[in-house]
C-alpha cells in the first residue's frame, strides 16, 4: 500500500496545476454547488471543455487514435484532484464524456470510433441519454419506444422523458425495442441518434428549480440508418450495462471533486453566516455536521482509490466500485440540507432578491439535489443491485 | 499509487483467518468471557509463535519490524472472531508506549519479552472523569527521595489485572497548557500501593479495571522519556492504537454482514428466503456501504501513521468517527435482520454488538472525533 505518486505522476500533476492556474476562465465563480451545469453557464463551459481538450486534459484513459491520451485511471485521478484543488469549472458534455464515449470506444465499429469520441471530448457534439420513458424508469428494460426495420433504415416511434441536455444535444444514446417477441432484456438495440433528424421533437420540462434542464423527446417516424446501431441489433441491454463500471468510476471521480468544491464553498458560507449571534463554525452542532461531511467526502476519494487500484492491477472490481453513487448521493443531499440550515431564514430568498445569500445559489442547488437519488438509477435500485450482485441475495 | 494489500499481506490474512477459525472459535471466546484471564497460556504462546505479538516491533527487540498496514490485516481478522485477551492492551497500548517513549533500557527489558509472549502490559491513562484530553490527567506523581510517589485513580484500564507492567500517565507538574507536566511511568506489577480491581463489563471479551495508587513509590528510572513531556508520545501511541482498533472493528463489521447475508439467503418467511424482500435487501446494502467506507478510511489511516504523514492525526480521527458509527449501525442491523434468534445469548451476534459498543467508547466516540476533525481542518 502506497499512496504516494511516482516522479512521473508528480510531474503530470504539476503540469496540470500550472495549466489550470492560467487557464481557468476569470468569469468562473465557484460557488454553491451544482454538479449539473446551468443554462446560463453553457457557453462558458463549452469553451472551457474545448480548452481542456486542446490541452489534452480530458479523455485521458481513452485510446489516442480516438482523441484520448491512452493513459491510466491514475492520471485521471491526479487530474481530477488538481481540478478539485483549483476549484475548476465542470465540463459541459457530462453524459457524452461519462457514458457515450466509453460505450462507443468499447462497442463501436472502427468507423463509429473514428467519427464520434473526439468530438465528444472537444464538446463539438453534446450527447444526451435516451433511456427513461414515461412507463420505464427503474424498470428500464420494459421500455416501449419501437424501432422497425425498413430497408437500410430503422423507423423509430415513441417517447423518452427526463432527458437532460436534449435541448442542446447533437446526439442521443437511444435505447429502443427492436424485437417485442423475446424476453424484455433481449429485444433492445442501442442507437446513436442524430437529434436533427426529421421527426425528433424536444419539449423542455420545467422542473422543481423552475429551470428546464431536462426534456421530453418524441419520435415520430424517425428514420435512422442501420450504420447507427451500436454493438449489434438486440444487444442494447449488454451495451448499456457493460460500460457502467467504467462510467461509474470516471463519473465517480468527477462527482467526488465537485463534492469537495461544494464542501469548501459550504465551509466558506459557514464562516460568514451567524446563528444566534455567533459565527456558524463556532456552533458545536454545526461543527459536528460539517466534520461529518468532510469525513464522508474524503471517504469517497479513498473508496475510489481502492477501486482504481484493483483496476490498475487488472483485477475484477470489488464491492468498493459499486457503493460510490449511493454514498455520493447521501453526502451531497446532506450537504445541501446543511447549506439551508446554515442560511436559516435566508434560505427562503431566491435569486433576484438583494437579501439572498450569494445570489441565491444554495436554495437552487438544494432543490436540484433532490434529483440525485433518482437520476442515474434510484437509490432503491442501487440498493437492489448491491444486494443481488454483491451480496448474492436472491432475486424476487 | 497502490491502495491495496500486497501478496504477502494477503498471505498474512489467509494464515490469520485459518489460525483464528481453528483456535479462536465461538466456544473458546465464550469460555474466556466467563473467566478473568480472558486468554489461555496455550493460546497466548501460539500468538507469540506466529510472530504476531511482536509484529510491529523492531527486529532488534525480537519483533518482525512490520508496519501498521500489515497490522491492519491481522487486526481485521482478530475482530472477525471477536478475539478476547490482552493482545490489544499488551501489544498496542503498553508495548507501543514503551516503544515510543521508553528508554533504551526499558525497551530492551520489555519489548522482546512481550514479543516472545513472556510479558503483558497495558496503559493506565483515563480516570473517572472519562476525559481523553490532557486536562483529564490528574493522577499525581510527586518527586520524593530521588524517585516518585503516585496517587490517584485510573479507570477503564484494559487488562490491568493481567499486566506485568503498567504504563501510567500521571501529572508531575502544571504548565501553561494541560499537556505540559504530563509524564509516563513504567510501573511493574506488585508495586506497593497499587491496587487493581477487575470490573464487570457489558462486553465480557474486554476486561476493564480500576487501578488505584495510594502513595505508590516508583524509582526515578521508571520515568519514560522526559519529565513533563509525555503527552506527545502518548498521543502518538493512542493515534496508532486507534487505527488498529478501527481495523479490528472493520473485521467485526464485515463478519456481521457475512453472517447476516448468509442467514437472509436461507431463512424462509412467507414462502421465500427473507433476502428476497427489499426491506431486507436495502438494509443489507446499507450495511455493505458502511463496511466498505469504514475500510477505506481505516486503510488510509493505517498508511498515514505508517508513513508518519502530516495528516496522520486527521486520518485517525476521520477513521474512528466513521468506523464507530458504522460498526454500531451494522451490528444493530445484523440483530434486526436475524429477528429473535439474533437477540439470544446462544447466537454470536451479541458478541459483535457488544464489542462495537465497547470499541465506540475506547479512545473517544464519534462525536469526540468529529470535533477533532473540525479542529484539524481549522473550522
Amino acid at each position: 500500500m502506497d499512496l504516494s505518486l511516482t516522479p512521473e505522476q508528480e510531474a503530470f500533476g504539476a503540469t496540470v496545476r500550472a495549466w489550470l492556474k492560467t487557464n481557468i476562465p476569470r468569469e468562473w465563480k465557484p460557488m454553491g454547488s451544482s454538479e449539473i451545469p446551468r443554462a446560463e453557464q453553457y457557453e462558458l463551459l463549452r469553451r472551457w471543455q474545448h480548452a481542456l481538450f486542446d490541452a489534452g486534459f480530458i479523455g485521458l484513459t481513452w485510446p489516442k487514435e480516438y482523441g484520448g491520451r491512452g493513459l491510466t485511471f491514475m492520471e485521471e485521478l491526479i487530474l481530477q484532484q488538481e481540478m478539485a484543488l483549483a476549484k475548476a469549472p465542470p465540463i459541459l458534455n457530462v453524459l457524452g464524456v461519462g457514458m457515450a464515449g466509453p460505450t462507443i470506444v468499447a462497442w463501436g465499429t472502427e468507423e463509429q470510433k473514428k467519427r464520434y469520441p473526439a468530438k465528444i471530448l472537444s464538446c463539438e457534439e453534446i450527447w444526451c441519454q435516451g433511456y427513461s420513458e414515461p412507463n420505464a424508469g427503474s424498470d428500464l428494460a420494459s421500455l416501449q419506444t419501437r424501432a422497425v426495420k425498413d430497408g437500410e433504415y430503422w423507423v423509430i416511434n415513441g417517447q423518452k422523458v427526463w432527458t437532460s441536455f436534449a435541448h442542446v444535444s447533437e446526439y442521443m444514446m437511444l435505447l429502443a425495442r427492436t424485437d417485442p417477441n423475446v424476453p424484455k432484456h433481449k429485444g433492445i438495440t442501442y442507437f446513436l441518434l442524430d437529434m436533427k433528424l426529421p421527426g425528433v421533437t424536444v419539449k423542455p420540462l420545467r422542473q422543481i428549480t423552475g429551470e428546464a434542464e431536462f426534456n421530453e423527446v418524441f419520435f415520430d417516424n424517425v428514420r435512422v440508418h442501420e450504420s447507427q446501431v451500436l454493438g449489434g441489433v438486440n444487444n442494447g441491454w449488454a451495451v448499456g450495462l457493460t460500460t457502467l463500471m467504467y462510467e461509474r468510476l470516471t463519473l465517480g471521480f468527477g462527482l467526488q471533486v465537485r463534492l469537495r468544491i461544494a464542501l469548501e464553498g459550504l465551509i466558506d458560507l459557514a464562516r460568514r453566516m451567524e446563528k444566534s449571534g455567533r459565527v456558524v463554525t463556532k456552533d458545536p452542532v454545526m461543527r459536528q455536521k460539517l466534520a461529518q461531511l468532510w469525513i464522508d467526502t474524503e471517504c469517497l476519494k479513498y473508496t475510489g482509490a481502492r477501486a482504481i487500484t484493483k483496476l490498475l492491477r487488472g483485477e475484477m472490481p470489488g464491492p468498493e466500485a459499486s457503493t460510490g453513487k449511493m454514498a455520493w448521493v447521501d453526502t451531497h443531499q446532506r450537504l445541501q440540507e446543511l447549506a439551508m440550515e446554515i442560511e436559516g431564514p435566508y434560505s427562503q430568498l431566491w435569486k433576484g432578491s438583494e437579501w439572498a445569500v450569494e445570489g441565491g445559489v444554495w436554495p437552487q442547488s438544494f432543490l436540484r439535489s433532490r434529483a440525485n437519488s433518482i437520476e442515474g438509477g434510484t437509490t432503491e435500485i442501487q440498493k437492489n443491485i448491491i444486494a443481488e450482485r454483491l451480496l448474492g441475495l436472491p432475486k424476487d | 499509487m497502490d491502495f491495496g494489500f500486497s501478496p504477502e499481506q494477503e498471505m498474512l490474512r489467509a494464515t490469520a483467518r485459518k489460525f483464528l477459525e481453528n483456535e479462536c472459535t465461538s466456544g473458546f471466546v465464550r469460555a474466556r468471557m466467563e473467566e478473568p484471564a480472558g486468554v489461555t497460556d496455550e493460546f497466548w504462546a501460539k500468538l507469540a509463535e506466529q510472530g504476531w505479538l511482536g509484529l510491529v516491533y523492531p527486529e532488534e527487540h525480537g519483533g518482525s519490524g512490520l508496519g501498521f498496514v500489515d497490522l491492519t490485516v491481522l487486526m481485521e481478522e482478530m475482530g472477525r472472531v471477536v478475539m478476547p485477551g490482552p493482545f490489544f492492551s499488551t501489544v498496542l497500548l503498553g508495548g507501543l508506549a514503551i516503544r515510543e517513549a521508553g528508554s533504551p533500557a526499558q525497551q530492551k527489558e520489555w519489548l522482546a519479552r512481550i514479543a516472545a509472549g513472556r510479558a503483558r502490559t497495558t496503559l493506565a491513562w483515563t480516570e473517572p472523569s472519562a476525559r481523553w484530553d490532557a486536562a483529564g490527567v490528574t493522577c499525581a506523581a510527586r518527586e520524593d527521595k530521588g524517585g516518585f510517589v503516585l496517587n490517584g485513580t485510573k479507570l477503564f484500564v484494559l487488562d490491568a489485572h493481567l499486566a506485568d507492567a503498567l504504563v501510567v500517565v500521571a501529572r508531575t507538574g502544571e504548565g501553561k497548557t494541560p499537556e505540559e507536566g504530563v509524564s509516563l511511568f513504567l510501573v511493574p506489577k506488585g508495586t506497593r500501593g497499587v491496587e487493581v480491581k477487575l470490573l464487570p463489563t457489558m462486553d465480557q471479551t474486554r476486561k476493564l479495571c480500576e487501578v488505584s495508587f495510594k502513595d505508590a513509590p516508583v524509582p526515578a528510572d521508571a520515568l519514560m522519556g522526559v519529565k513533563g513531556r509525555g503527552w506527545p508520545a502518548l498521543e502518538r501511541v493512542v493515534e496508532r492504537a486507534t487505527v488498529a482498533l478501527c481495523a479490528e472493528m472493520c473485521g467485526g463489521a464485515q463478519r456481521v454482514l457475512d453472517m447476516t447475508t448468509d442467514y437472509a439467503k436461507i431463512r424462509v418467511a412467507f414462502g421465500k428466503p427473507i433476502g428476497t424482500y427489499q426491506g431486507v435487501k436495502h438494509k443489507a446494502a446499507d450495511m455493505l456501504v458502511d463496511v466498505e467506507n469504514a475500510k477505506s478510511l481505516t486503510y488510509y489511516a493505517a498508511w498515514a501513521v505508517d508513513e508518519n504523514a502530516p495528516e496522520a492525526a486527521l486520518a485517525a480521527s476521520m477513521a474512528k468517527a466513521y468506523v464507530t458509527d458504522a460498526y454500531r449501525k451494522v451490528a444493530g442491523a445484523g440483530i434486526q435482520l436475524h429477528g429473535g434468534i439474533g437477540f439470544t445469548w446462544e447466537h454470536d451476534l451479541h458478541l459483535y454488538f457488544k464489542r462495537a459498543k465497547s470499541s465506540e467508547f475506547t479512545f473517544g466516540d464519534a462525536t469526540y472525533h468529529r470535533e477533532r476533525v473540525a479542529q484539524l481542518i481549522n473550522l
